[in-house]
């Protein structure tokens, strides 16, 4: 779509758009040219001798035990922070949605963490969870649990988990609220006369015209679980114990930063950049085609 | 509400409220905890009421910081965190309408090209480029500085795309107006496209200003100097390894004063926070 008139062309659309695109060359475009290029170096221990070696580091990568543990670890953990931020969310919002009164206030009272950022929702969590003086993990010691999230993978990933959700749940949320309100009237007051309940209709109505903002929502807390949530796991567990909360942009960060193995963390890099940019084509080709009904 | 169903209604409630004590919860405990004194914290189990070391404590972590970590002032970091947030915000606000405006009003050489230049931003978020644009801003000297801070930061696509589309819904006859008026390209931009554009501008500052302020990665990687820390990034320095020294007290409060900037302007800007964060996704 274009405008039936434009501005005559000289030098200013040039000068208008220059700054974005100078940020866009100099900090996007170049460092990813990089990073594609180092992937297929390798460099010696002192940075002196850089040799190119095609797809060396990745065949390494790939034959890493611990590099394919870092992907189980994001798998899971993605599946498991889309999948509760997604449920939970929908059920909110469909009780915001049915009730009358309060509506307004209940979602000022929900949305507010979507501000929290992730680090320090992991801290305030972090904190709740501390083995020593935590309040949960005393009050999980009394009922004879034994919280130690520094010493179980389990449950630092559960840990890792709910300050995630902290942030996605109120996201989610907002947008399902605005999905269901979108929802004619009519359609539910006449499944309502032919005798289906507030189940039944949520099963047959509701659920399958959100269905575009569901799939649109999945695409957006799984990209979100994927990189977003660095801050989570660097303040909650920094990866550990035992790698259990590595996930793979962590992993990266620190091969790049504490291993200082450039061609690998570069290689690592590459990984992800076809990672995101396998799920912003799914986002984009598919998202308004596919789940219609 | 189609029929009456008390039973349901009442679930609804119940559900919801349970959420937001859950949701509060957290928050309260960091606000009890960051009421009393350092010592108070190992007498387990913790409180659960408000102390008496409220002011205190404040004062404490804003003038001073936190004894032990190595940390600047948090007056200081909530300093560094306002400048980020506030930079990235205009800065991104800045140069997305000034190239929407030149995508949509101008037919030029090679636009097509630059539209899809900044569309790729959006596949490169700073995670996947992590070494090589720290390489690119410690060359171009820019580590511990505000520029350094901010300015990778601020291409922006989607704000691109929002004031793009905005652009396209504004009637051509407008233009045609302001063209037979005699007005150039930005009269005309200044005059009628900036502000019609008013309300997405408020919406998008509203959810750039959280993005801006809640940075995490990006900080870490560029601040070395304990006076350019922003806020986010000095609290996970003041939880060193071990818990034995933590003045879990002066944590909390510096937790507190670093999430309620973001949350004050989600709760004061609710209608704008909810607009803004729904155009930005379309």
């Amino acid at each position: 779509m274009e405008k039936r008139t434009q501005f005559p062309v000289g030098w200013l659309p040039y000068a208008l758009v220059a700054p974005q695109l100078a940020i866009t060359i100099v900090f996007f475009i170049w460092p990813a040219g990089q990073a594609l290029w180092q992937s297929l170096l390798v460099q010696d221990a002192f940075g002196i001798n850089t040799e190119f070696v095609w797809f060396e580091n990745f065949t390494v990568l790939f034959a890493d035990e611990i590099y394919l543990e870092s992907f189980k670890v994001t798998a899971l953990f993605s599946v498991l922070v889309a999948s509760f931020a997604l449920t939970i969310a929908l059920v909110l919002a469909a009780c915001c949605d049915h009730v009358l009164r309060g509506a307004k206030a209940y979602q000022t009272l929900l949305i507010w963490p979507y501000a929290v950022a992730p680090a320090i929702a992991a801290v305030l969590w972090t904190f709740m969870f501390n083995p020593t003086i935590g309040i949960l993990a005393y009050g999980l010691k009394n009922i004879g649990y034994d919280w130690n999230h520094l010493l179980n993978g389990g449950q630092a990933m559960t840990l890792v988990v709910i300050s995630s959700l902290f942030k996605q749940v109120p996201y989610n949320f907002l947008f399902f609220l605005a999905g269901l309100q979108s929802i004619p009237k009519s359609l539910i007051e006449a499944a309502a006369i032919d005798g289906a309940g507030p189940v039944k209709r949520f099963l047959t109505i509701a659920f399958p015209l959100l269905s575009p903002t569901s799939f649109f929502l999945l695409v957006v807390n799984l990209v979100y679980a994927f990189f977003d949530t660095f801050g989570v796991i660097d303040a909650a567990t920094e990866g550990g114990p035992s790698r259990s909360t590595t996930t793979l942009v962590y992993k990266v960060f620190h091969d790049g930063f504490k291993g200082l193995d450039l061609g690998g963390s570069a290689a690592q890099s590459v990984i992800l950049m076809a990672i995101v940019i396998g799920l912003t084509v799914v986002q984009f080709r598919y998202i308004e085609r596919k789940v219609q009904y | 509400m189609i029929e009456n169903r008390p039973w349901l209604t009442f679930l609804c409630h119940a559900l919801l409220i349970a959420s937001i004590v859950v949701v509060a919860f957290p928050l309260y405990i960091a606000f009890v905890a960051s009421t009393h004194t350092a010592e108070r914290m190992f007498e387990i189990p913790i409180p659960l009421l408000p102390g008496g070391e409220l002011l205190h404590n404040y004062v404490t972590v804003l003038t001073q910081g936190v004894a032990g970590a190595s940390t600047a002032p948090v007056g200081r970091m909530l300093f560094n965190s306002l400048v980020m947030a506030l930079t990235i915000a205009f800065g991104k606000i800045t140069i997305s309408i000034l190239s929407a405006f030149a995508i949509v009003y101008f037919r030029f050489p090679l636009k097509n090209f630059f539209f899809w230049m900044i569309f790729i931003t959006l596949m490169l978020p700073v995670e996947v480029r992590i070494l090589p644009t720290y390489k690119v801003v410690a060359d171009l000297g820019l580590l511990d500085t505000y520029a350094g801070l901010t300015v990778p930061l601020i291409a922006s696509a989607t704000a691109t795309f929002l004031f793009r589309q905005f652009f396209l819904t504004i009637p051509d006859e407008l233009m045609e107006a302001a063209r037979i008026d005699g007005a150039g390209a930005l009269r005309f931009f200044w005059d009628v496209a900036l502000p019609l554009s008013k309300t997405n501008i408020a919406a998008l500052f509203v959810i750039l200003f959280i993005y801006g302020w809640n940075q995490y990665l990006w900080p870490l990687l560029v601040t070395t100097q304990e006076d350019m820390y922003t806020t986010v990034i000095g609290i996970k320095r003041m939880i060193p390894g071990g818990d034995a020294s933590v003045d879990w007290n002066l944590v909390m409060a510096t937790a507190m004063l670093a999430l309620a900037p973001p949350a004050l302007v989600v709760l004061l800007m609710q209608r704008w926070f909810v607009k803004g964060l729904v155009d930005t996704e379309k």
